[in-house]
């Protein structure tokens, strides 16, 4: 509507300014008249979306900075919040101004004990230990009782400190202990990145590849995204002739057919999956009628489910509509005549196809593979109930760290790295394809 | 007219205001969370007039973190395990319970005494000692197994295993049934090499694992074929097999025990009601009555010789508990301080394995 506006003036506007201002019947300079009316055209566009702003404002971008900010900060070792009062005590404080004024590799002397015991006193008073042993936890395990324990008897702790401490647990001397503290003291920290790439610090603070036992996370990305891909490649395969079905019969058929497609995709998620549970599982619907007609023996039964196999089925079906219908509504306006004239031009059928039909469907192949390929990236509930262990994506491990190991700042770390990678993948597909070449419909 | 339309409203007001008193605790669902809405619930209701909001989770403790970490607690009783509730009480998030509050046992015991060790902390009263133990299906298994290590046989006993996604009690089976005595588990597992080992004889069976989540999932799984033998929680064995008649046998070789207890979230929005419900019931006769709902052992020892039967009225409930004499043959007892520590890095460990 503004930009109509604009249109219409500016041209005459622009063409007679040259010979002088021009000024509009009560005096105004038409330039300024012009703003004025196209700002109030804008402000009314901007209420019109002030509405949807303020919801994406608030239901998107203010949680995904609250998510990037988590994953680069953690007060774990600095700040204290009391939870009824809300009041922020800052923690540690000593052993910080140590680390502050003692650079990396330097032995932890009497002073530094001193001060780890002072703030131990202090952790007991606001009843933190347990917090700060977690935040440090995170680093080197086994470290939480460590501060428990410690705090517990801070206060009959007597010089030499270093003597005192040691005497309490000997851990307290290990350089991996001092350099996870050190590595805390600061709120910010991209340690989490690094373990969400299944790296770490060592003392000296280079980065190292963790124990090959312990890596999972770069494993679990590349798993995610296989399967991903896998899964909107079989999705186009499957949804191509479908859709092609569906834009050439006759709109009575192809009306009925359309329900079949939409049906599930107005079934819950939830009730889709579990049927495909009770259709896949060793003692399920499938595998009982391949026993009943014999082409199976009984202990020969096939596992579909509880591995990568389940999650590809389930997520194939499951989202199979969401490349149905970019693909349908791009087919269906494309007019026969096209590749009618190539065949009578004594093109082959393939060669049609090829040349003719299949490159107006790529706005629509393209729309549908972002599509599928970004609700399968992020997909959490169907992997976790088919999945097994195998079947596992990355997203399964943020939810194991938001819900079961509550460490919300590495389960921030692996949701950025996911949104990143979609991003940069997006980029891609903008310079590769165009995003100018989406169409939905 | 206008006068009873005041009075009506009035009196209308008032019965609201006694209605709002209310409690919501959160438990574990299933045959649990029945056990407990018959044995403390209704009694409390009809006893105090608060009424009880009963919600499930598969592990209250993880809601009750998120609740109090972003303000905005629902929840004034929790139900949740051991090493949660020391390292939640650590962290901040719980309220302070005045054990000396809470009623002696009918023989004048003061419960500081009465209560098994450990079953008071800081923040927790333990309500239940329930257990981890095995279970097979009796039509799929011509031979009974008998002991921990038939779990990880499947040569001698083929078929899928069901066990719990998470490292602890597996790791600590998967010791027992390499011929770890159930003393020395908890030190062959602090070491680098005892984790090592445990994972070594996961291995083993790995590729016939299927992996439950939640407490119901054990019981489902072996009732339907789906697997022969699965680890799970006792009560829900016991509650599938006597109450539905599911041909489920539970096998105590190896069984890890382990409390649950009641706390508080900091900031729970019914504090004084949730110390009502906590105390009336975890007293002597509301431990003992959950036993006969389910077969959890009672926190309490005065609770222990009022244990009679199910609530069918004939089964025996002495010989389901998981700390009859019988069954503690060859037990484990959970080692929180363990877990508390070491639940990061072996989930961690657990995780990547998993993924392998």
């Amino acid at each position: 509507m503004a930009d109509m506006t604009a249109g219409n003036y500016t041209g005459p506007a622009g063409t007679e300014g040259a010979a002088g201002t021009l000024t509009t019947a009560d005096g105004k300079p038409l330039k300024a008249a012009l703003n004025a009316a196209q700002s109030k055209a804008r402000w009314r566009a901007f209420f019109l979306v002030a509405p949807l702003l303020a919801f994406v404002l608030f239901t998107f971008v203010a949680p995904i900075g609250q998510l990037l900010q988590r994953s680069v900060h953690n007060p774990g070792f600095t700040t204290h919040t009391d939870i009824s009062s809300g009041t922020q005590t800052p923690i540690m404080v000593g052993l910080r101004e140590w680390f502050d004024n003692n650079p990396l590799g330097t032995e932890p002397d009497e002073a530094a004990y001193a001060a780890l015991a002072a703030d131990l006193v202090v952790l007991r008073e606001l009843k933190a230990p347990g917090s700060v042993g977690t935040r440090i936890n995170y680093e080197r395990s086994g470290s939480r009782s460590m501060f428990t324990k410690a705090a517990r008897r801070a206060q009959k702790l007597e010089p030499p400190f270093k003597e005192a401490m040691l005497d309490l647990d000997e851990d307290w001397a290990d350089p991996e202990m001092w350099a996870a503290m050190r590595g805390a003291s600061s709120a910010y920290t991209f340690n989490f990145y690094l373990a969400a790439l299944d790296m770490t610090r060592d003392v000296n603070g280079e980065i190292t590849q963790v124990d090959p036992k312990r890596q999972v996370y770069v494993k679990l990305f590349q798993r995610t995204l296989f399967l991903s891909l896998l899964i909107t490649f079989v999705c186009f395969v499957l949804a191509y002739p479908i859709a092609h079905l569906l834009a050439t019969l006759p709109l009575r058929y192809s009306n009925l057919l359309m329900i079949f497609v939409l049906l599930p995709f107005w079934t819950s998620l939830l009730v889709r999956t579990t049927s495909w549970m009770v259709l896949l599982q060793s003692q399920g619907v499938v595998n009982d009628a391949l026993v009943g007609a014999n082409i199976l023996a009984d202990e020969n039964r096939i596992q579909m489910m509880y591995n990568q196999t389940g999650t590809i089925i389930a997520m194939v079906h499951i989202l199979l509509p969401f490349m149905v219908l970019p693909l349908y509504s791009v087919m269906r306006p494309i007019n026969p005549s096209y590749v009618r004239a190539a065949r009578s031009l004594g093109a082959t059928s393939w060669t049609a196809f090829r040349r003719i039909y299949f490159p107006q469907t790529v706005p629509g192949i393209g729309a549908g593979a972002l599509l599928v390929f970004i609700l399968a990236v992020g997909y959490y509930i169907t992997p976790a109930l088919v999945g097994g262990a195998d079947g596992q994506l990355i997203s399964n491990l943020i939810a194991f760290h938001m819900q079961k190991s509550l460490n919300w700042s590495l389960a921030a770390a692996l949701a950025s790295i996911l949104l990143g990678g979609v991003l940069v993948l997006y980029w891609l597909y903008d310079r590769l394809i165009g995003i100018d070449n989406l169409k939905l419909g | 007219m206008k006068k009873t339309l005041i009075l009506t409203t009035a009196l209308v007001g008032t019965a609201f205001a006694a209605n709002a008193q209310e409690v919501t605790v959160m438990s574990w669902g299933g045959a649990y969370t029945k056990s407990q809405v018959e044995a403390y619930h209704k009694p409390f209701t009809a006893e105090t007039g608060i009424s009880v909001n009963s919600v499930d989770s598969d592990n209250p403790a993880t809601p009750i973190k998120a609740q109090v970490e972003a303000g905005n607690v629902t929840v004034d009783v929790a139900d949740v395990e051991f090493s949660d509730a020391v390292r939640l009480c650590d962290e901040g998030l719980l309220e302070e319970i005045d054990t000396s509050a809470l009623p002696a046992a009918p023989d004048g015991t003061p419960a500081s005494e009465d209560f098994i060790e450990g079953a008071l902390q800081d923040c927790a009263v333990a309500n239940i000692v329930w257990s981890t133990v095995f279970a097979y299906n009796k039509d799929n298994n011509p031979t009974a197994p008998d002991s921990i290590d038939d779990f990880f046989n499947t040569a001698d006993f083929p078929g899928k295993r069901g066990l719990r996604k998470s490292a602890k009690a597996t790791l600590e089976m998967a010791l027992m049934a390499d011929g770890v005595p159930a003393a020395e588990v908890y030190d062959v597992l602090e070491t680098e090499e005892g984790v090592d080992r445990a994972f070594a004889k996961l291995d083993t069976i790995k590729d016939d694992i299927v992996w439950w989540e939640a407490g119901a999932q054990p019981p489902q799984l072996l009732a339907d074929g789906e697997v022969t033998m699965s680890t799970a929680y006792n009560g829900r064995i016991f509650n599938a097999a006597v109450a539905e008649g599911q041909p489920l046998e539970v096998v105590w070789d190896g069984q890890i025990l382990d409390f649950d207890l009641f706390v508080i979230p900091k900031g729970a929005p019914n504090k004084e009601e949730a110390l009502k419900f906590i105390k009336f019931s975890t007293d002597t006769q509301r431990l003992a009555d959950q036993a006969s709902w389910i077969s959890y052992g009672p926190a309490r020892k005065s609770s222990g010789a009022l244990v009679g039967k199910y609530s069918d009225g004939k089964t025996d409930m002495a010989p389901h508990m998981p700390t009859a004499e019988a069954n503690l043959g060859n037990a484990l007892v959970n080692n929180f301080e363990f877990w508390v520590d070491q639940d990061a890095e072996l989930n961690e460990r657990f995780n990547a394995w998993l993924a392998q």
